[in-house]
């Protein structure tokens, strides 16, 4: 156990604060995960001049061409959330497309799609779950038929975050329809703006359209679209898939949601009495702070394996399926905090916290349910972590078939 | 940087476990608890020749000078195993209350019997986290009078370490005058429990305050917190082996989602409580100001997350896991008596609330 960081470390965290400090007049105001504006992308330029960001991809492809350093990784995100400061950008081009282009691409994808998805150039969305292929992913069904060069797109995607905005989609489509079903899919790249591409938002029980549907009638896209070989495409979203479930669970963000229900507690009342001196409430935030706590010092140990280049096993597979569900239980205790003020919501007089304790509940469990069901991580856990068997398959029915009926 | 065991520690646990596998198997355990708890004397020596004994007293009275860390890693194989030995209390209780708050002449005369595992120690603590049927001592002219419940402990413990009025910590001899000693049974036959009552009996104080109570407590919750991790460990690998081996309807029962997903949530609760317990052992040992917290919040969370897996293990086993036949309930009795020693979880958390000031 040695949980000091070492002279060279303390000089990086004390050169980030600096920087922070200094750069206040150009933080965003606006950030999150939509299309970036000047203001973003000037920030986002600046903290990957620092290797703030993208910190590992090489300098030719717009990043900052430095060697990996988890450590360095840890102490930056750590200064920034200290700070309050906006990040890089996060969307689902910068966290998923571009380190399945750097594992899979071609030099020339590369070139083409990296530099300006990292300045917030292009915007791009995800294509992989349909309304028949959820858990099931490799079931789904939009089809792709050669024509000459070209691939003919028909078929409809679902929770496409950010398509109504998005410049590309990154795009799972069943190119091999006689093949078995892991292995007829390919992974193609494509602009929204191609005819025959059409978005609908998608409401939530939020109140808000997080989520698209995007439906493909005669999508034309050339051939050379494709990321990885025909029919590979499998093994393509499978590496941007492990590169989501690390970013849903993070323990730094029950942390923070823990912080503010501390701070809830002591400054509402009830009766006149603050709510830190009801037993049954301090009590249900004390059980909760054990499992952050718990959380945060299994994120030291995966930090720690990953330094050794050391696999931590079960110690890994968890975190989606327990972040999740402990955010969730955070939302919730925030919410039976305010009592009658907790159902509160769009936009109401006597509102608290903009009403993001209630929209957090709700979108919570969009995201226990989204990126590997809760039900699919314990298949997950069970299976990889316990070497407990897999569900014995009935006889599995051609896709052909599937596809056709 | 780093968060995890270092290769002696980890050859440290891997010695512990061997030795315990291959010496006090259930087998004996059964055999030696078969008229209520007992202290195994001669799996006692085994661990004396490990070294075991002697990891907390320093160096200096011929003891290894260790850290809680080591000591709770032990701790942890001792659970896994459900060994009938009394550890924390002569070993680390006992250790860190004579060399933290014993003059001289009282570390020279008790620590080296500690470290060379000849003597035993009891150590009652239990009012520290809420007296129970008025149990409480008075010290006048001397003397100690009164009662307490639940001292740790073997039954041969020749001194008794006992927490007195005004955050005051005395050592009595066992064979004093006015000193008898009542076992108490508990639901879990691999762990002494006593009841000491006194009447005017000569009694030698240590330099305790508060702190070092505090610190007591500390200790004692992070090394039940580990022994029920290793317990609850152990009844995880037990459920996912009889899930694979066992057949209904043509199948190994560990192939039904709803056995797999039991024996997943076991692992997800179970996982993040190993860091827990870590890092609680690290902060008693390296950093003072979080070290109360942490361990209130590792006795609590293992008392919950024990209790969860030593059901559903048990449940995996179906029909079995209730029977004495397959023995797994040494371990779920382990657990539960883990769950309400030194401070039931909720008393634990009431503790965690006050010292961040919240109440």
């Amino acid at each position: 156990m040695d949980l000091a960081y070492g002279p060279e470390y303390q000089a990086y965290r004390q050169q980030v604060r600096d920087f922070l400090e200094s750069s206040k007049e150009h933080w965003p105001l606006r950030s999150g995960l939509g299309k970036p504006n000047a203001e973003l992308r000037r920030w986002q330029s600046m903290l990957i001049e620092r290797g703030y960001t993208a910190r590992t991809i090489p300098k030719e492809y717009g990043g900052y061409g430095g060697e990996p350093d988890i450590l360095k990784s840890r102490i930056t995100a750590e200064e920034f959330t200290r700070a309050g400061a906006p990040g890089g950008l996060a969307g689902q081009g910068v966290s998923m497309l571009v380190p399945t282009l750097l594992d899979m691409g071609t030099d020339e994808q590369k070139q083409q799609w990296i530099p300006k998805t990292l300045s917030g150039e292009v915007l791009w969305c995800q294509g992989y779950s349909e309304p028949g292929a959820g858990s099931d992913l490799a079931s789904l069904q939009t089809r792709a038929t050669e024509d000459g060069d070209d691939f003919i797109i028909n078929g409809q995607k679902i929770w496409t975050s950010t398509a109504h905005e998005a410049d590309m989609i990154f795009c799972l489509v069943r190119t091999e329809p006689d093949a078995p079903k892991h292995q007829g899919i390919s992974y193609l790249l494509f602009p929204m703006d191609t005819p025959g591409i059409e978005v609908r938002p998608l409401n939530t029980m939020t109140g808000l359209a997080e989520f698209n549907e995007v439906f493909f009638t005669d999508v034309r896209v050339p051939k050379s679209s494709i990321v990885g070989e025909r029919g590979q495409g499998w093994l393509v979203a499978n590496a941007t898939l492990k590169h989501e479930r690390g970013m849903l669970g993070d323990p730094n963000t029950a942390g923070t949601r823990l912080s503010l229900i501390i701070k809830l507690m002591q400054e509402e009342t009830v009766d006149g009495s603050s709510l830190m001196e009801n037993p049954v409430l301090r009590d249900r935030l004390l059980r909760l702070q054990s499992q952050v706590l718990a959380m945060q010092f299994n994120g030291l140990r995966l930090l720690s394996s990953s330094i050794k280049g050391e696999s931590a096993g079960i110690a890994r597979l968890i975190v989606k399926l327990q972040g999740c569900e402990l955010n969730h239980q955070l939302a919730a205790l925030a919410i039976d905090c305010y009592g009658e003020l907790g159902i509160l919501y769009h936009g109401s007089p006597r509102l608290r916290a903009r009403g993001n304790w209630q929209r957090q509940y709700m979108f919570d469990l969009g995201l226990i349910i989204g990126g590997g069901t809760a039900q699919i991580q314990k298949n997950i856990i069970s299976e990889r972590g316990l070497g407990m068997p897999r569900e014995p398959k009935p006889a599995s029915p051609a896709v052909k078939s599937m596809a056709g009926s | 940087m780093e968060f995890g065991l270092t290769e002696e520690q980890t050859m440290l646990q891997q010695s512990i476990d061997r030795f315990l596998q291959t010496n006090c198997p259930l087998d004996r355990v059964r055999e030696l608890t078969e008229d209520g708890a007992v202290h195994d004397t001669e799996t006692w020596q085994g661990l004396t020749d490990l070294g075991v004994t002697g990891l907390i007293a320093p160096e200096q009275y011929g003891g290894l000078g260790m850290s809680l860390l080591d000591a709770m890693l032990v701790q942890e194989m001792l659970g896994r195993h459900v060994t009938p030995v009394a550890f924390t209390a002569t070993s680390v209780l006992a250790a860190l209350a004579i060399s933290r708050a014993g003059t001289e002449e009282q570390k020279a005369s008790w620590l080296p019997g500690i470290a060379d595992g000849s003597l035993q120690i009891a150590v009652a603590l239990s009012e520290q986290s809420g007296a129970r049927d008025n149990a409480g001592l008075v010290f006048e002219d001397g003397t100690l009078s009164g009662h307490v419940l639940f001292a740790l402990g073997a039954p041969e413990a020749q001194v008794i370490l006992v927490n007195g009025p005004d955050h005051s910590l005395f050592a009595v001899q066992a064979d004093a005058p006015g000193v008898e000693r009542q076992a108490l049974r508990s639901i879990d036959d691999t762990q002494v429990i006593a009841e000491f009552s006194f009447s005017e009996t000569p009694a030698t104080q240590l330099q305790a305050d508060q702190a070092l109570l505090d610190q007591l407590v500390d200790a004692g919750r992070v090394m039940l917190a580990a022994d029920t991790l290793g317990a609850a460990q152990h009844m995880i690998e037990k459920a996912v082996d009889y899930a694979k081996d066992r057949k209904q309807f043509n199948r190994v029962i560990g192939s039904f989602q709803a056995v797999k997903h039991m024996c997943a949530e076991m692992a997800a609760e179970l996982e993040p409580c190993r860091s827990l317990v870590w890092y609680s052992a690290h902060a008693f040992d390296d950093i003072p100001d979080e070290s109360r917290l942490l361990a209130c919040h590792a006795k609590a969370h293992l008392a919950e997350v024990g209790r969860f897996v030593a059901r559903t293990a048990t449940e995996v086993h179906g029909g079995m896991g209730f029977t004495d036949l397959m023995g797994l309930h040494y371990w779920f009795k382990r657990i539960g008596f883990n769950r309400q020693i030194l401070g039931s979880p909720e008393r634990a958390r009431e503790d965690a609330a006050r010292i961040q000031g919240w109440i």
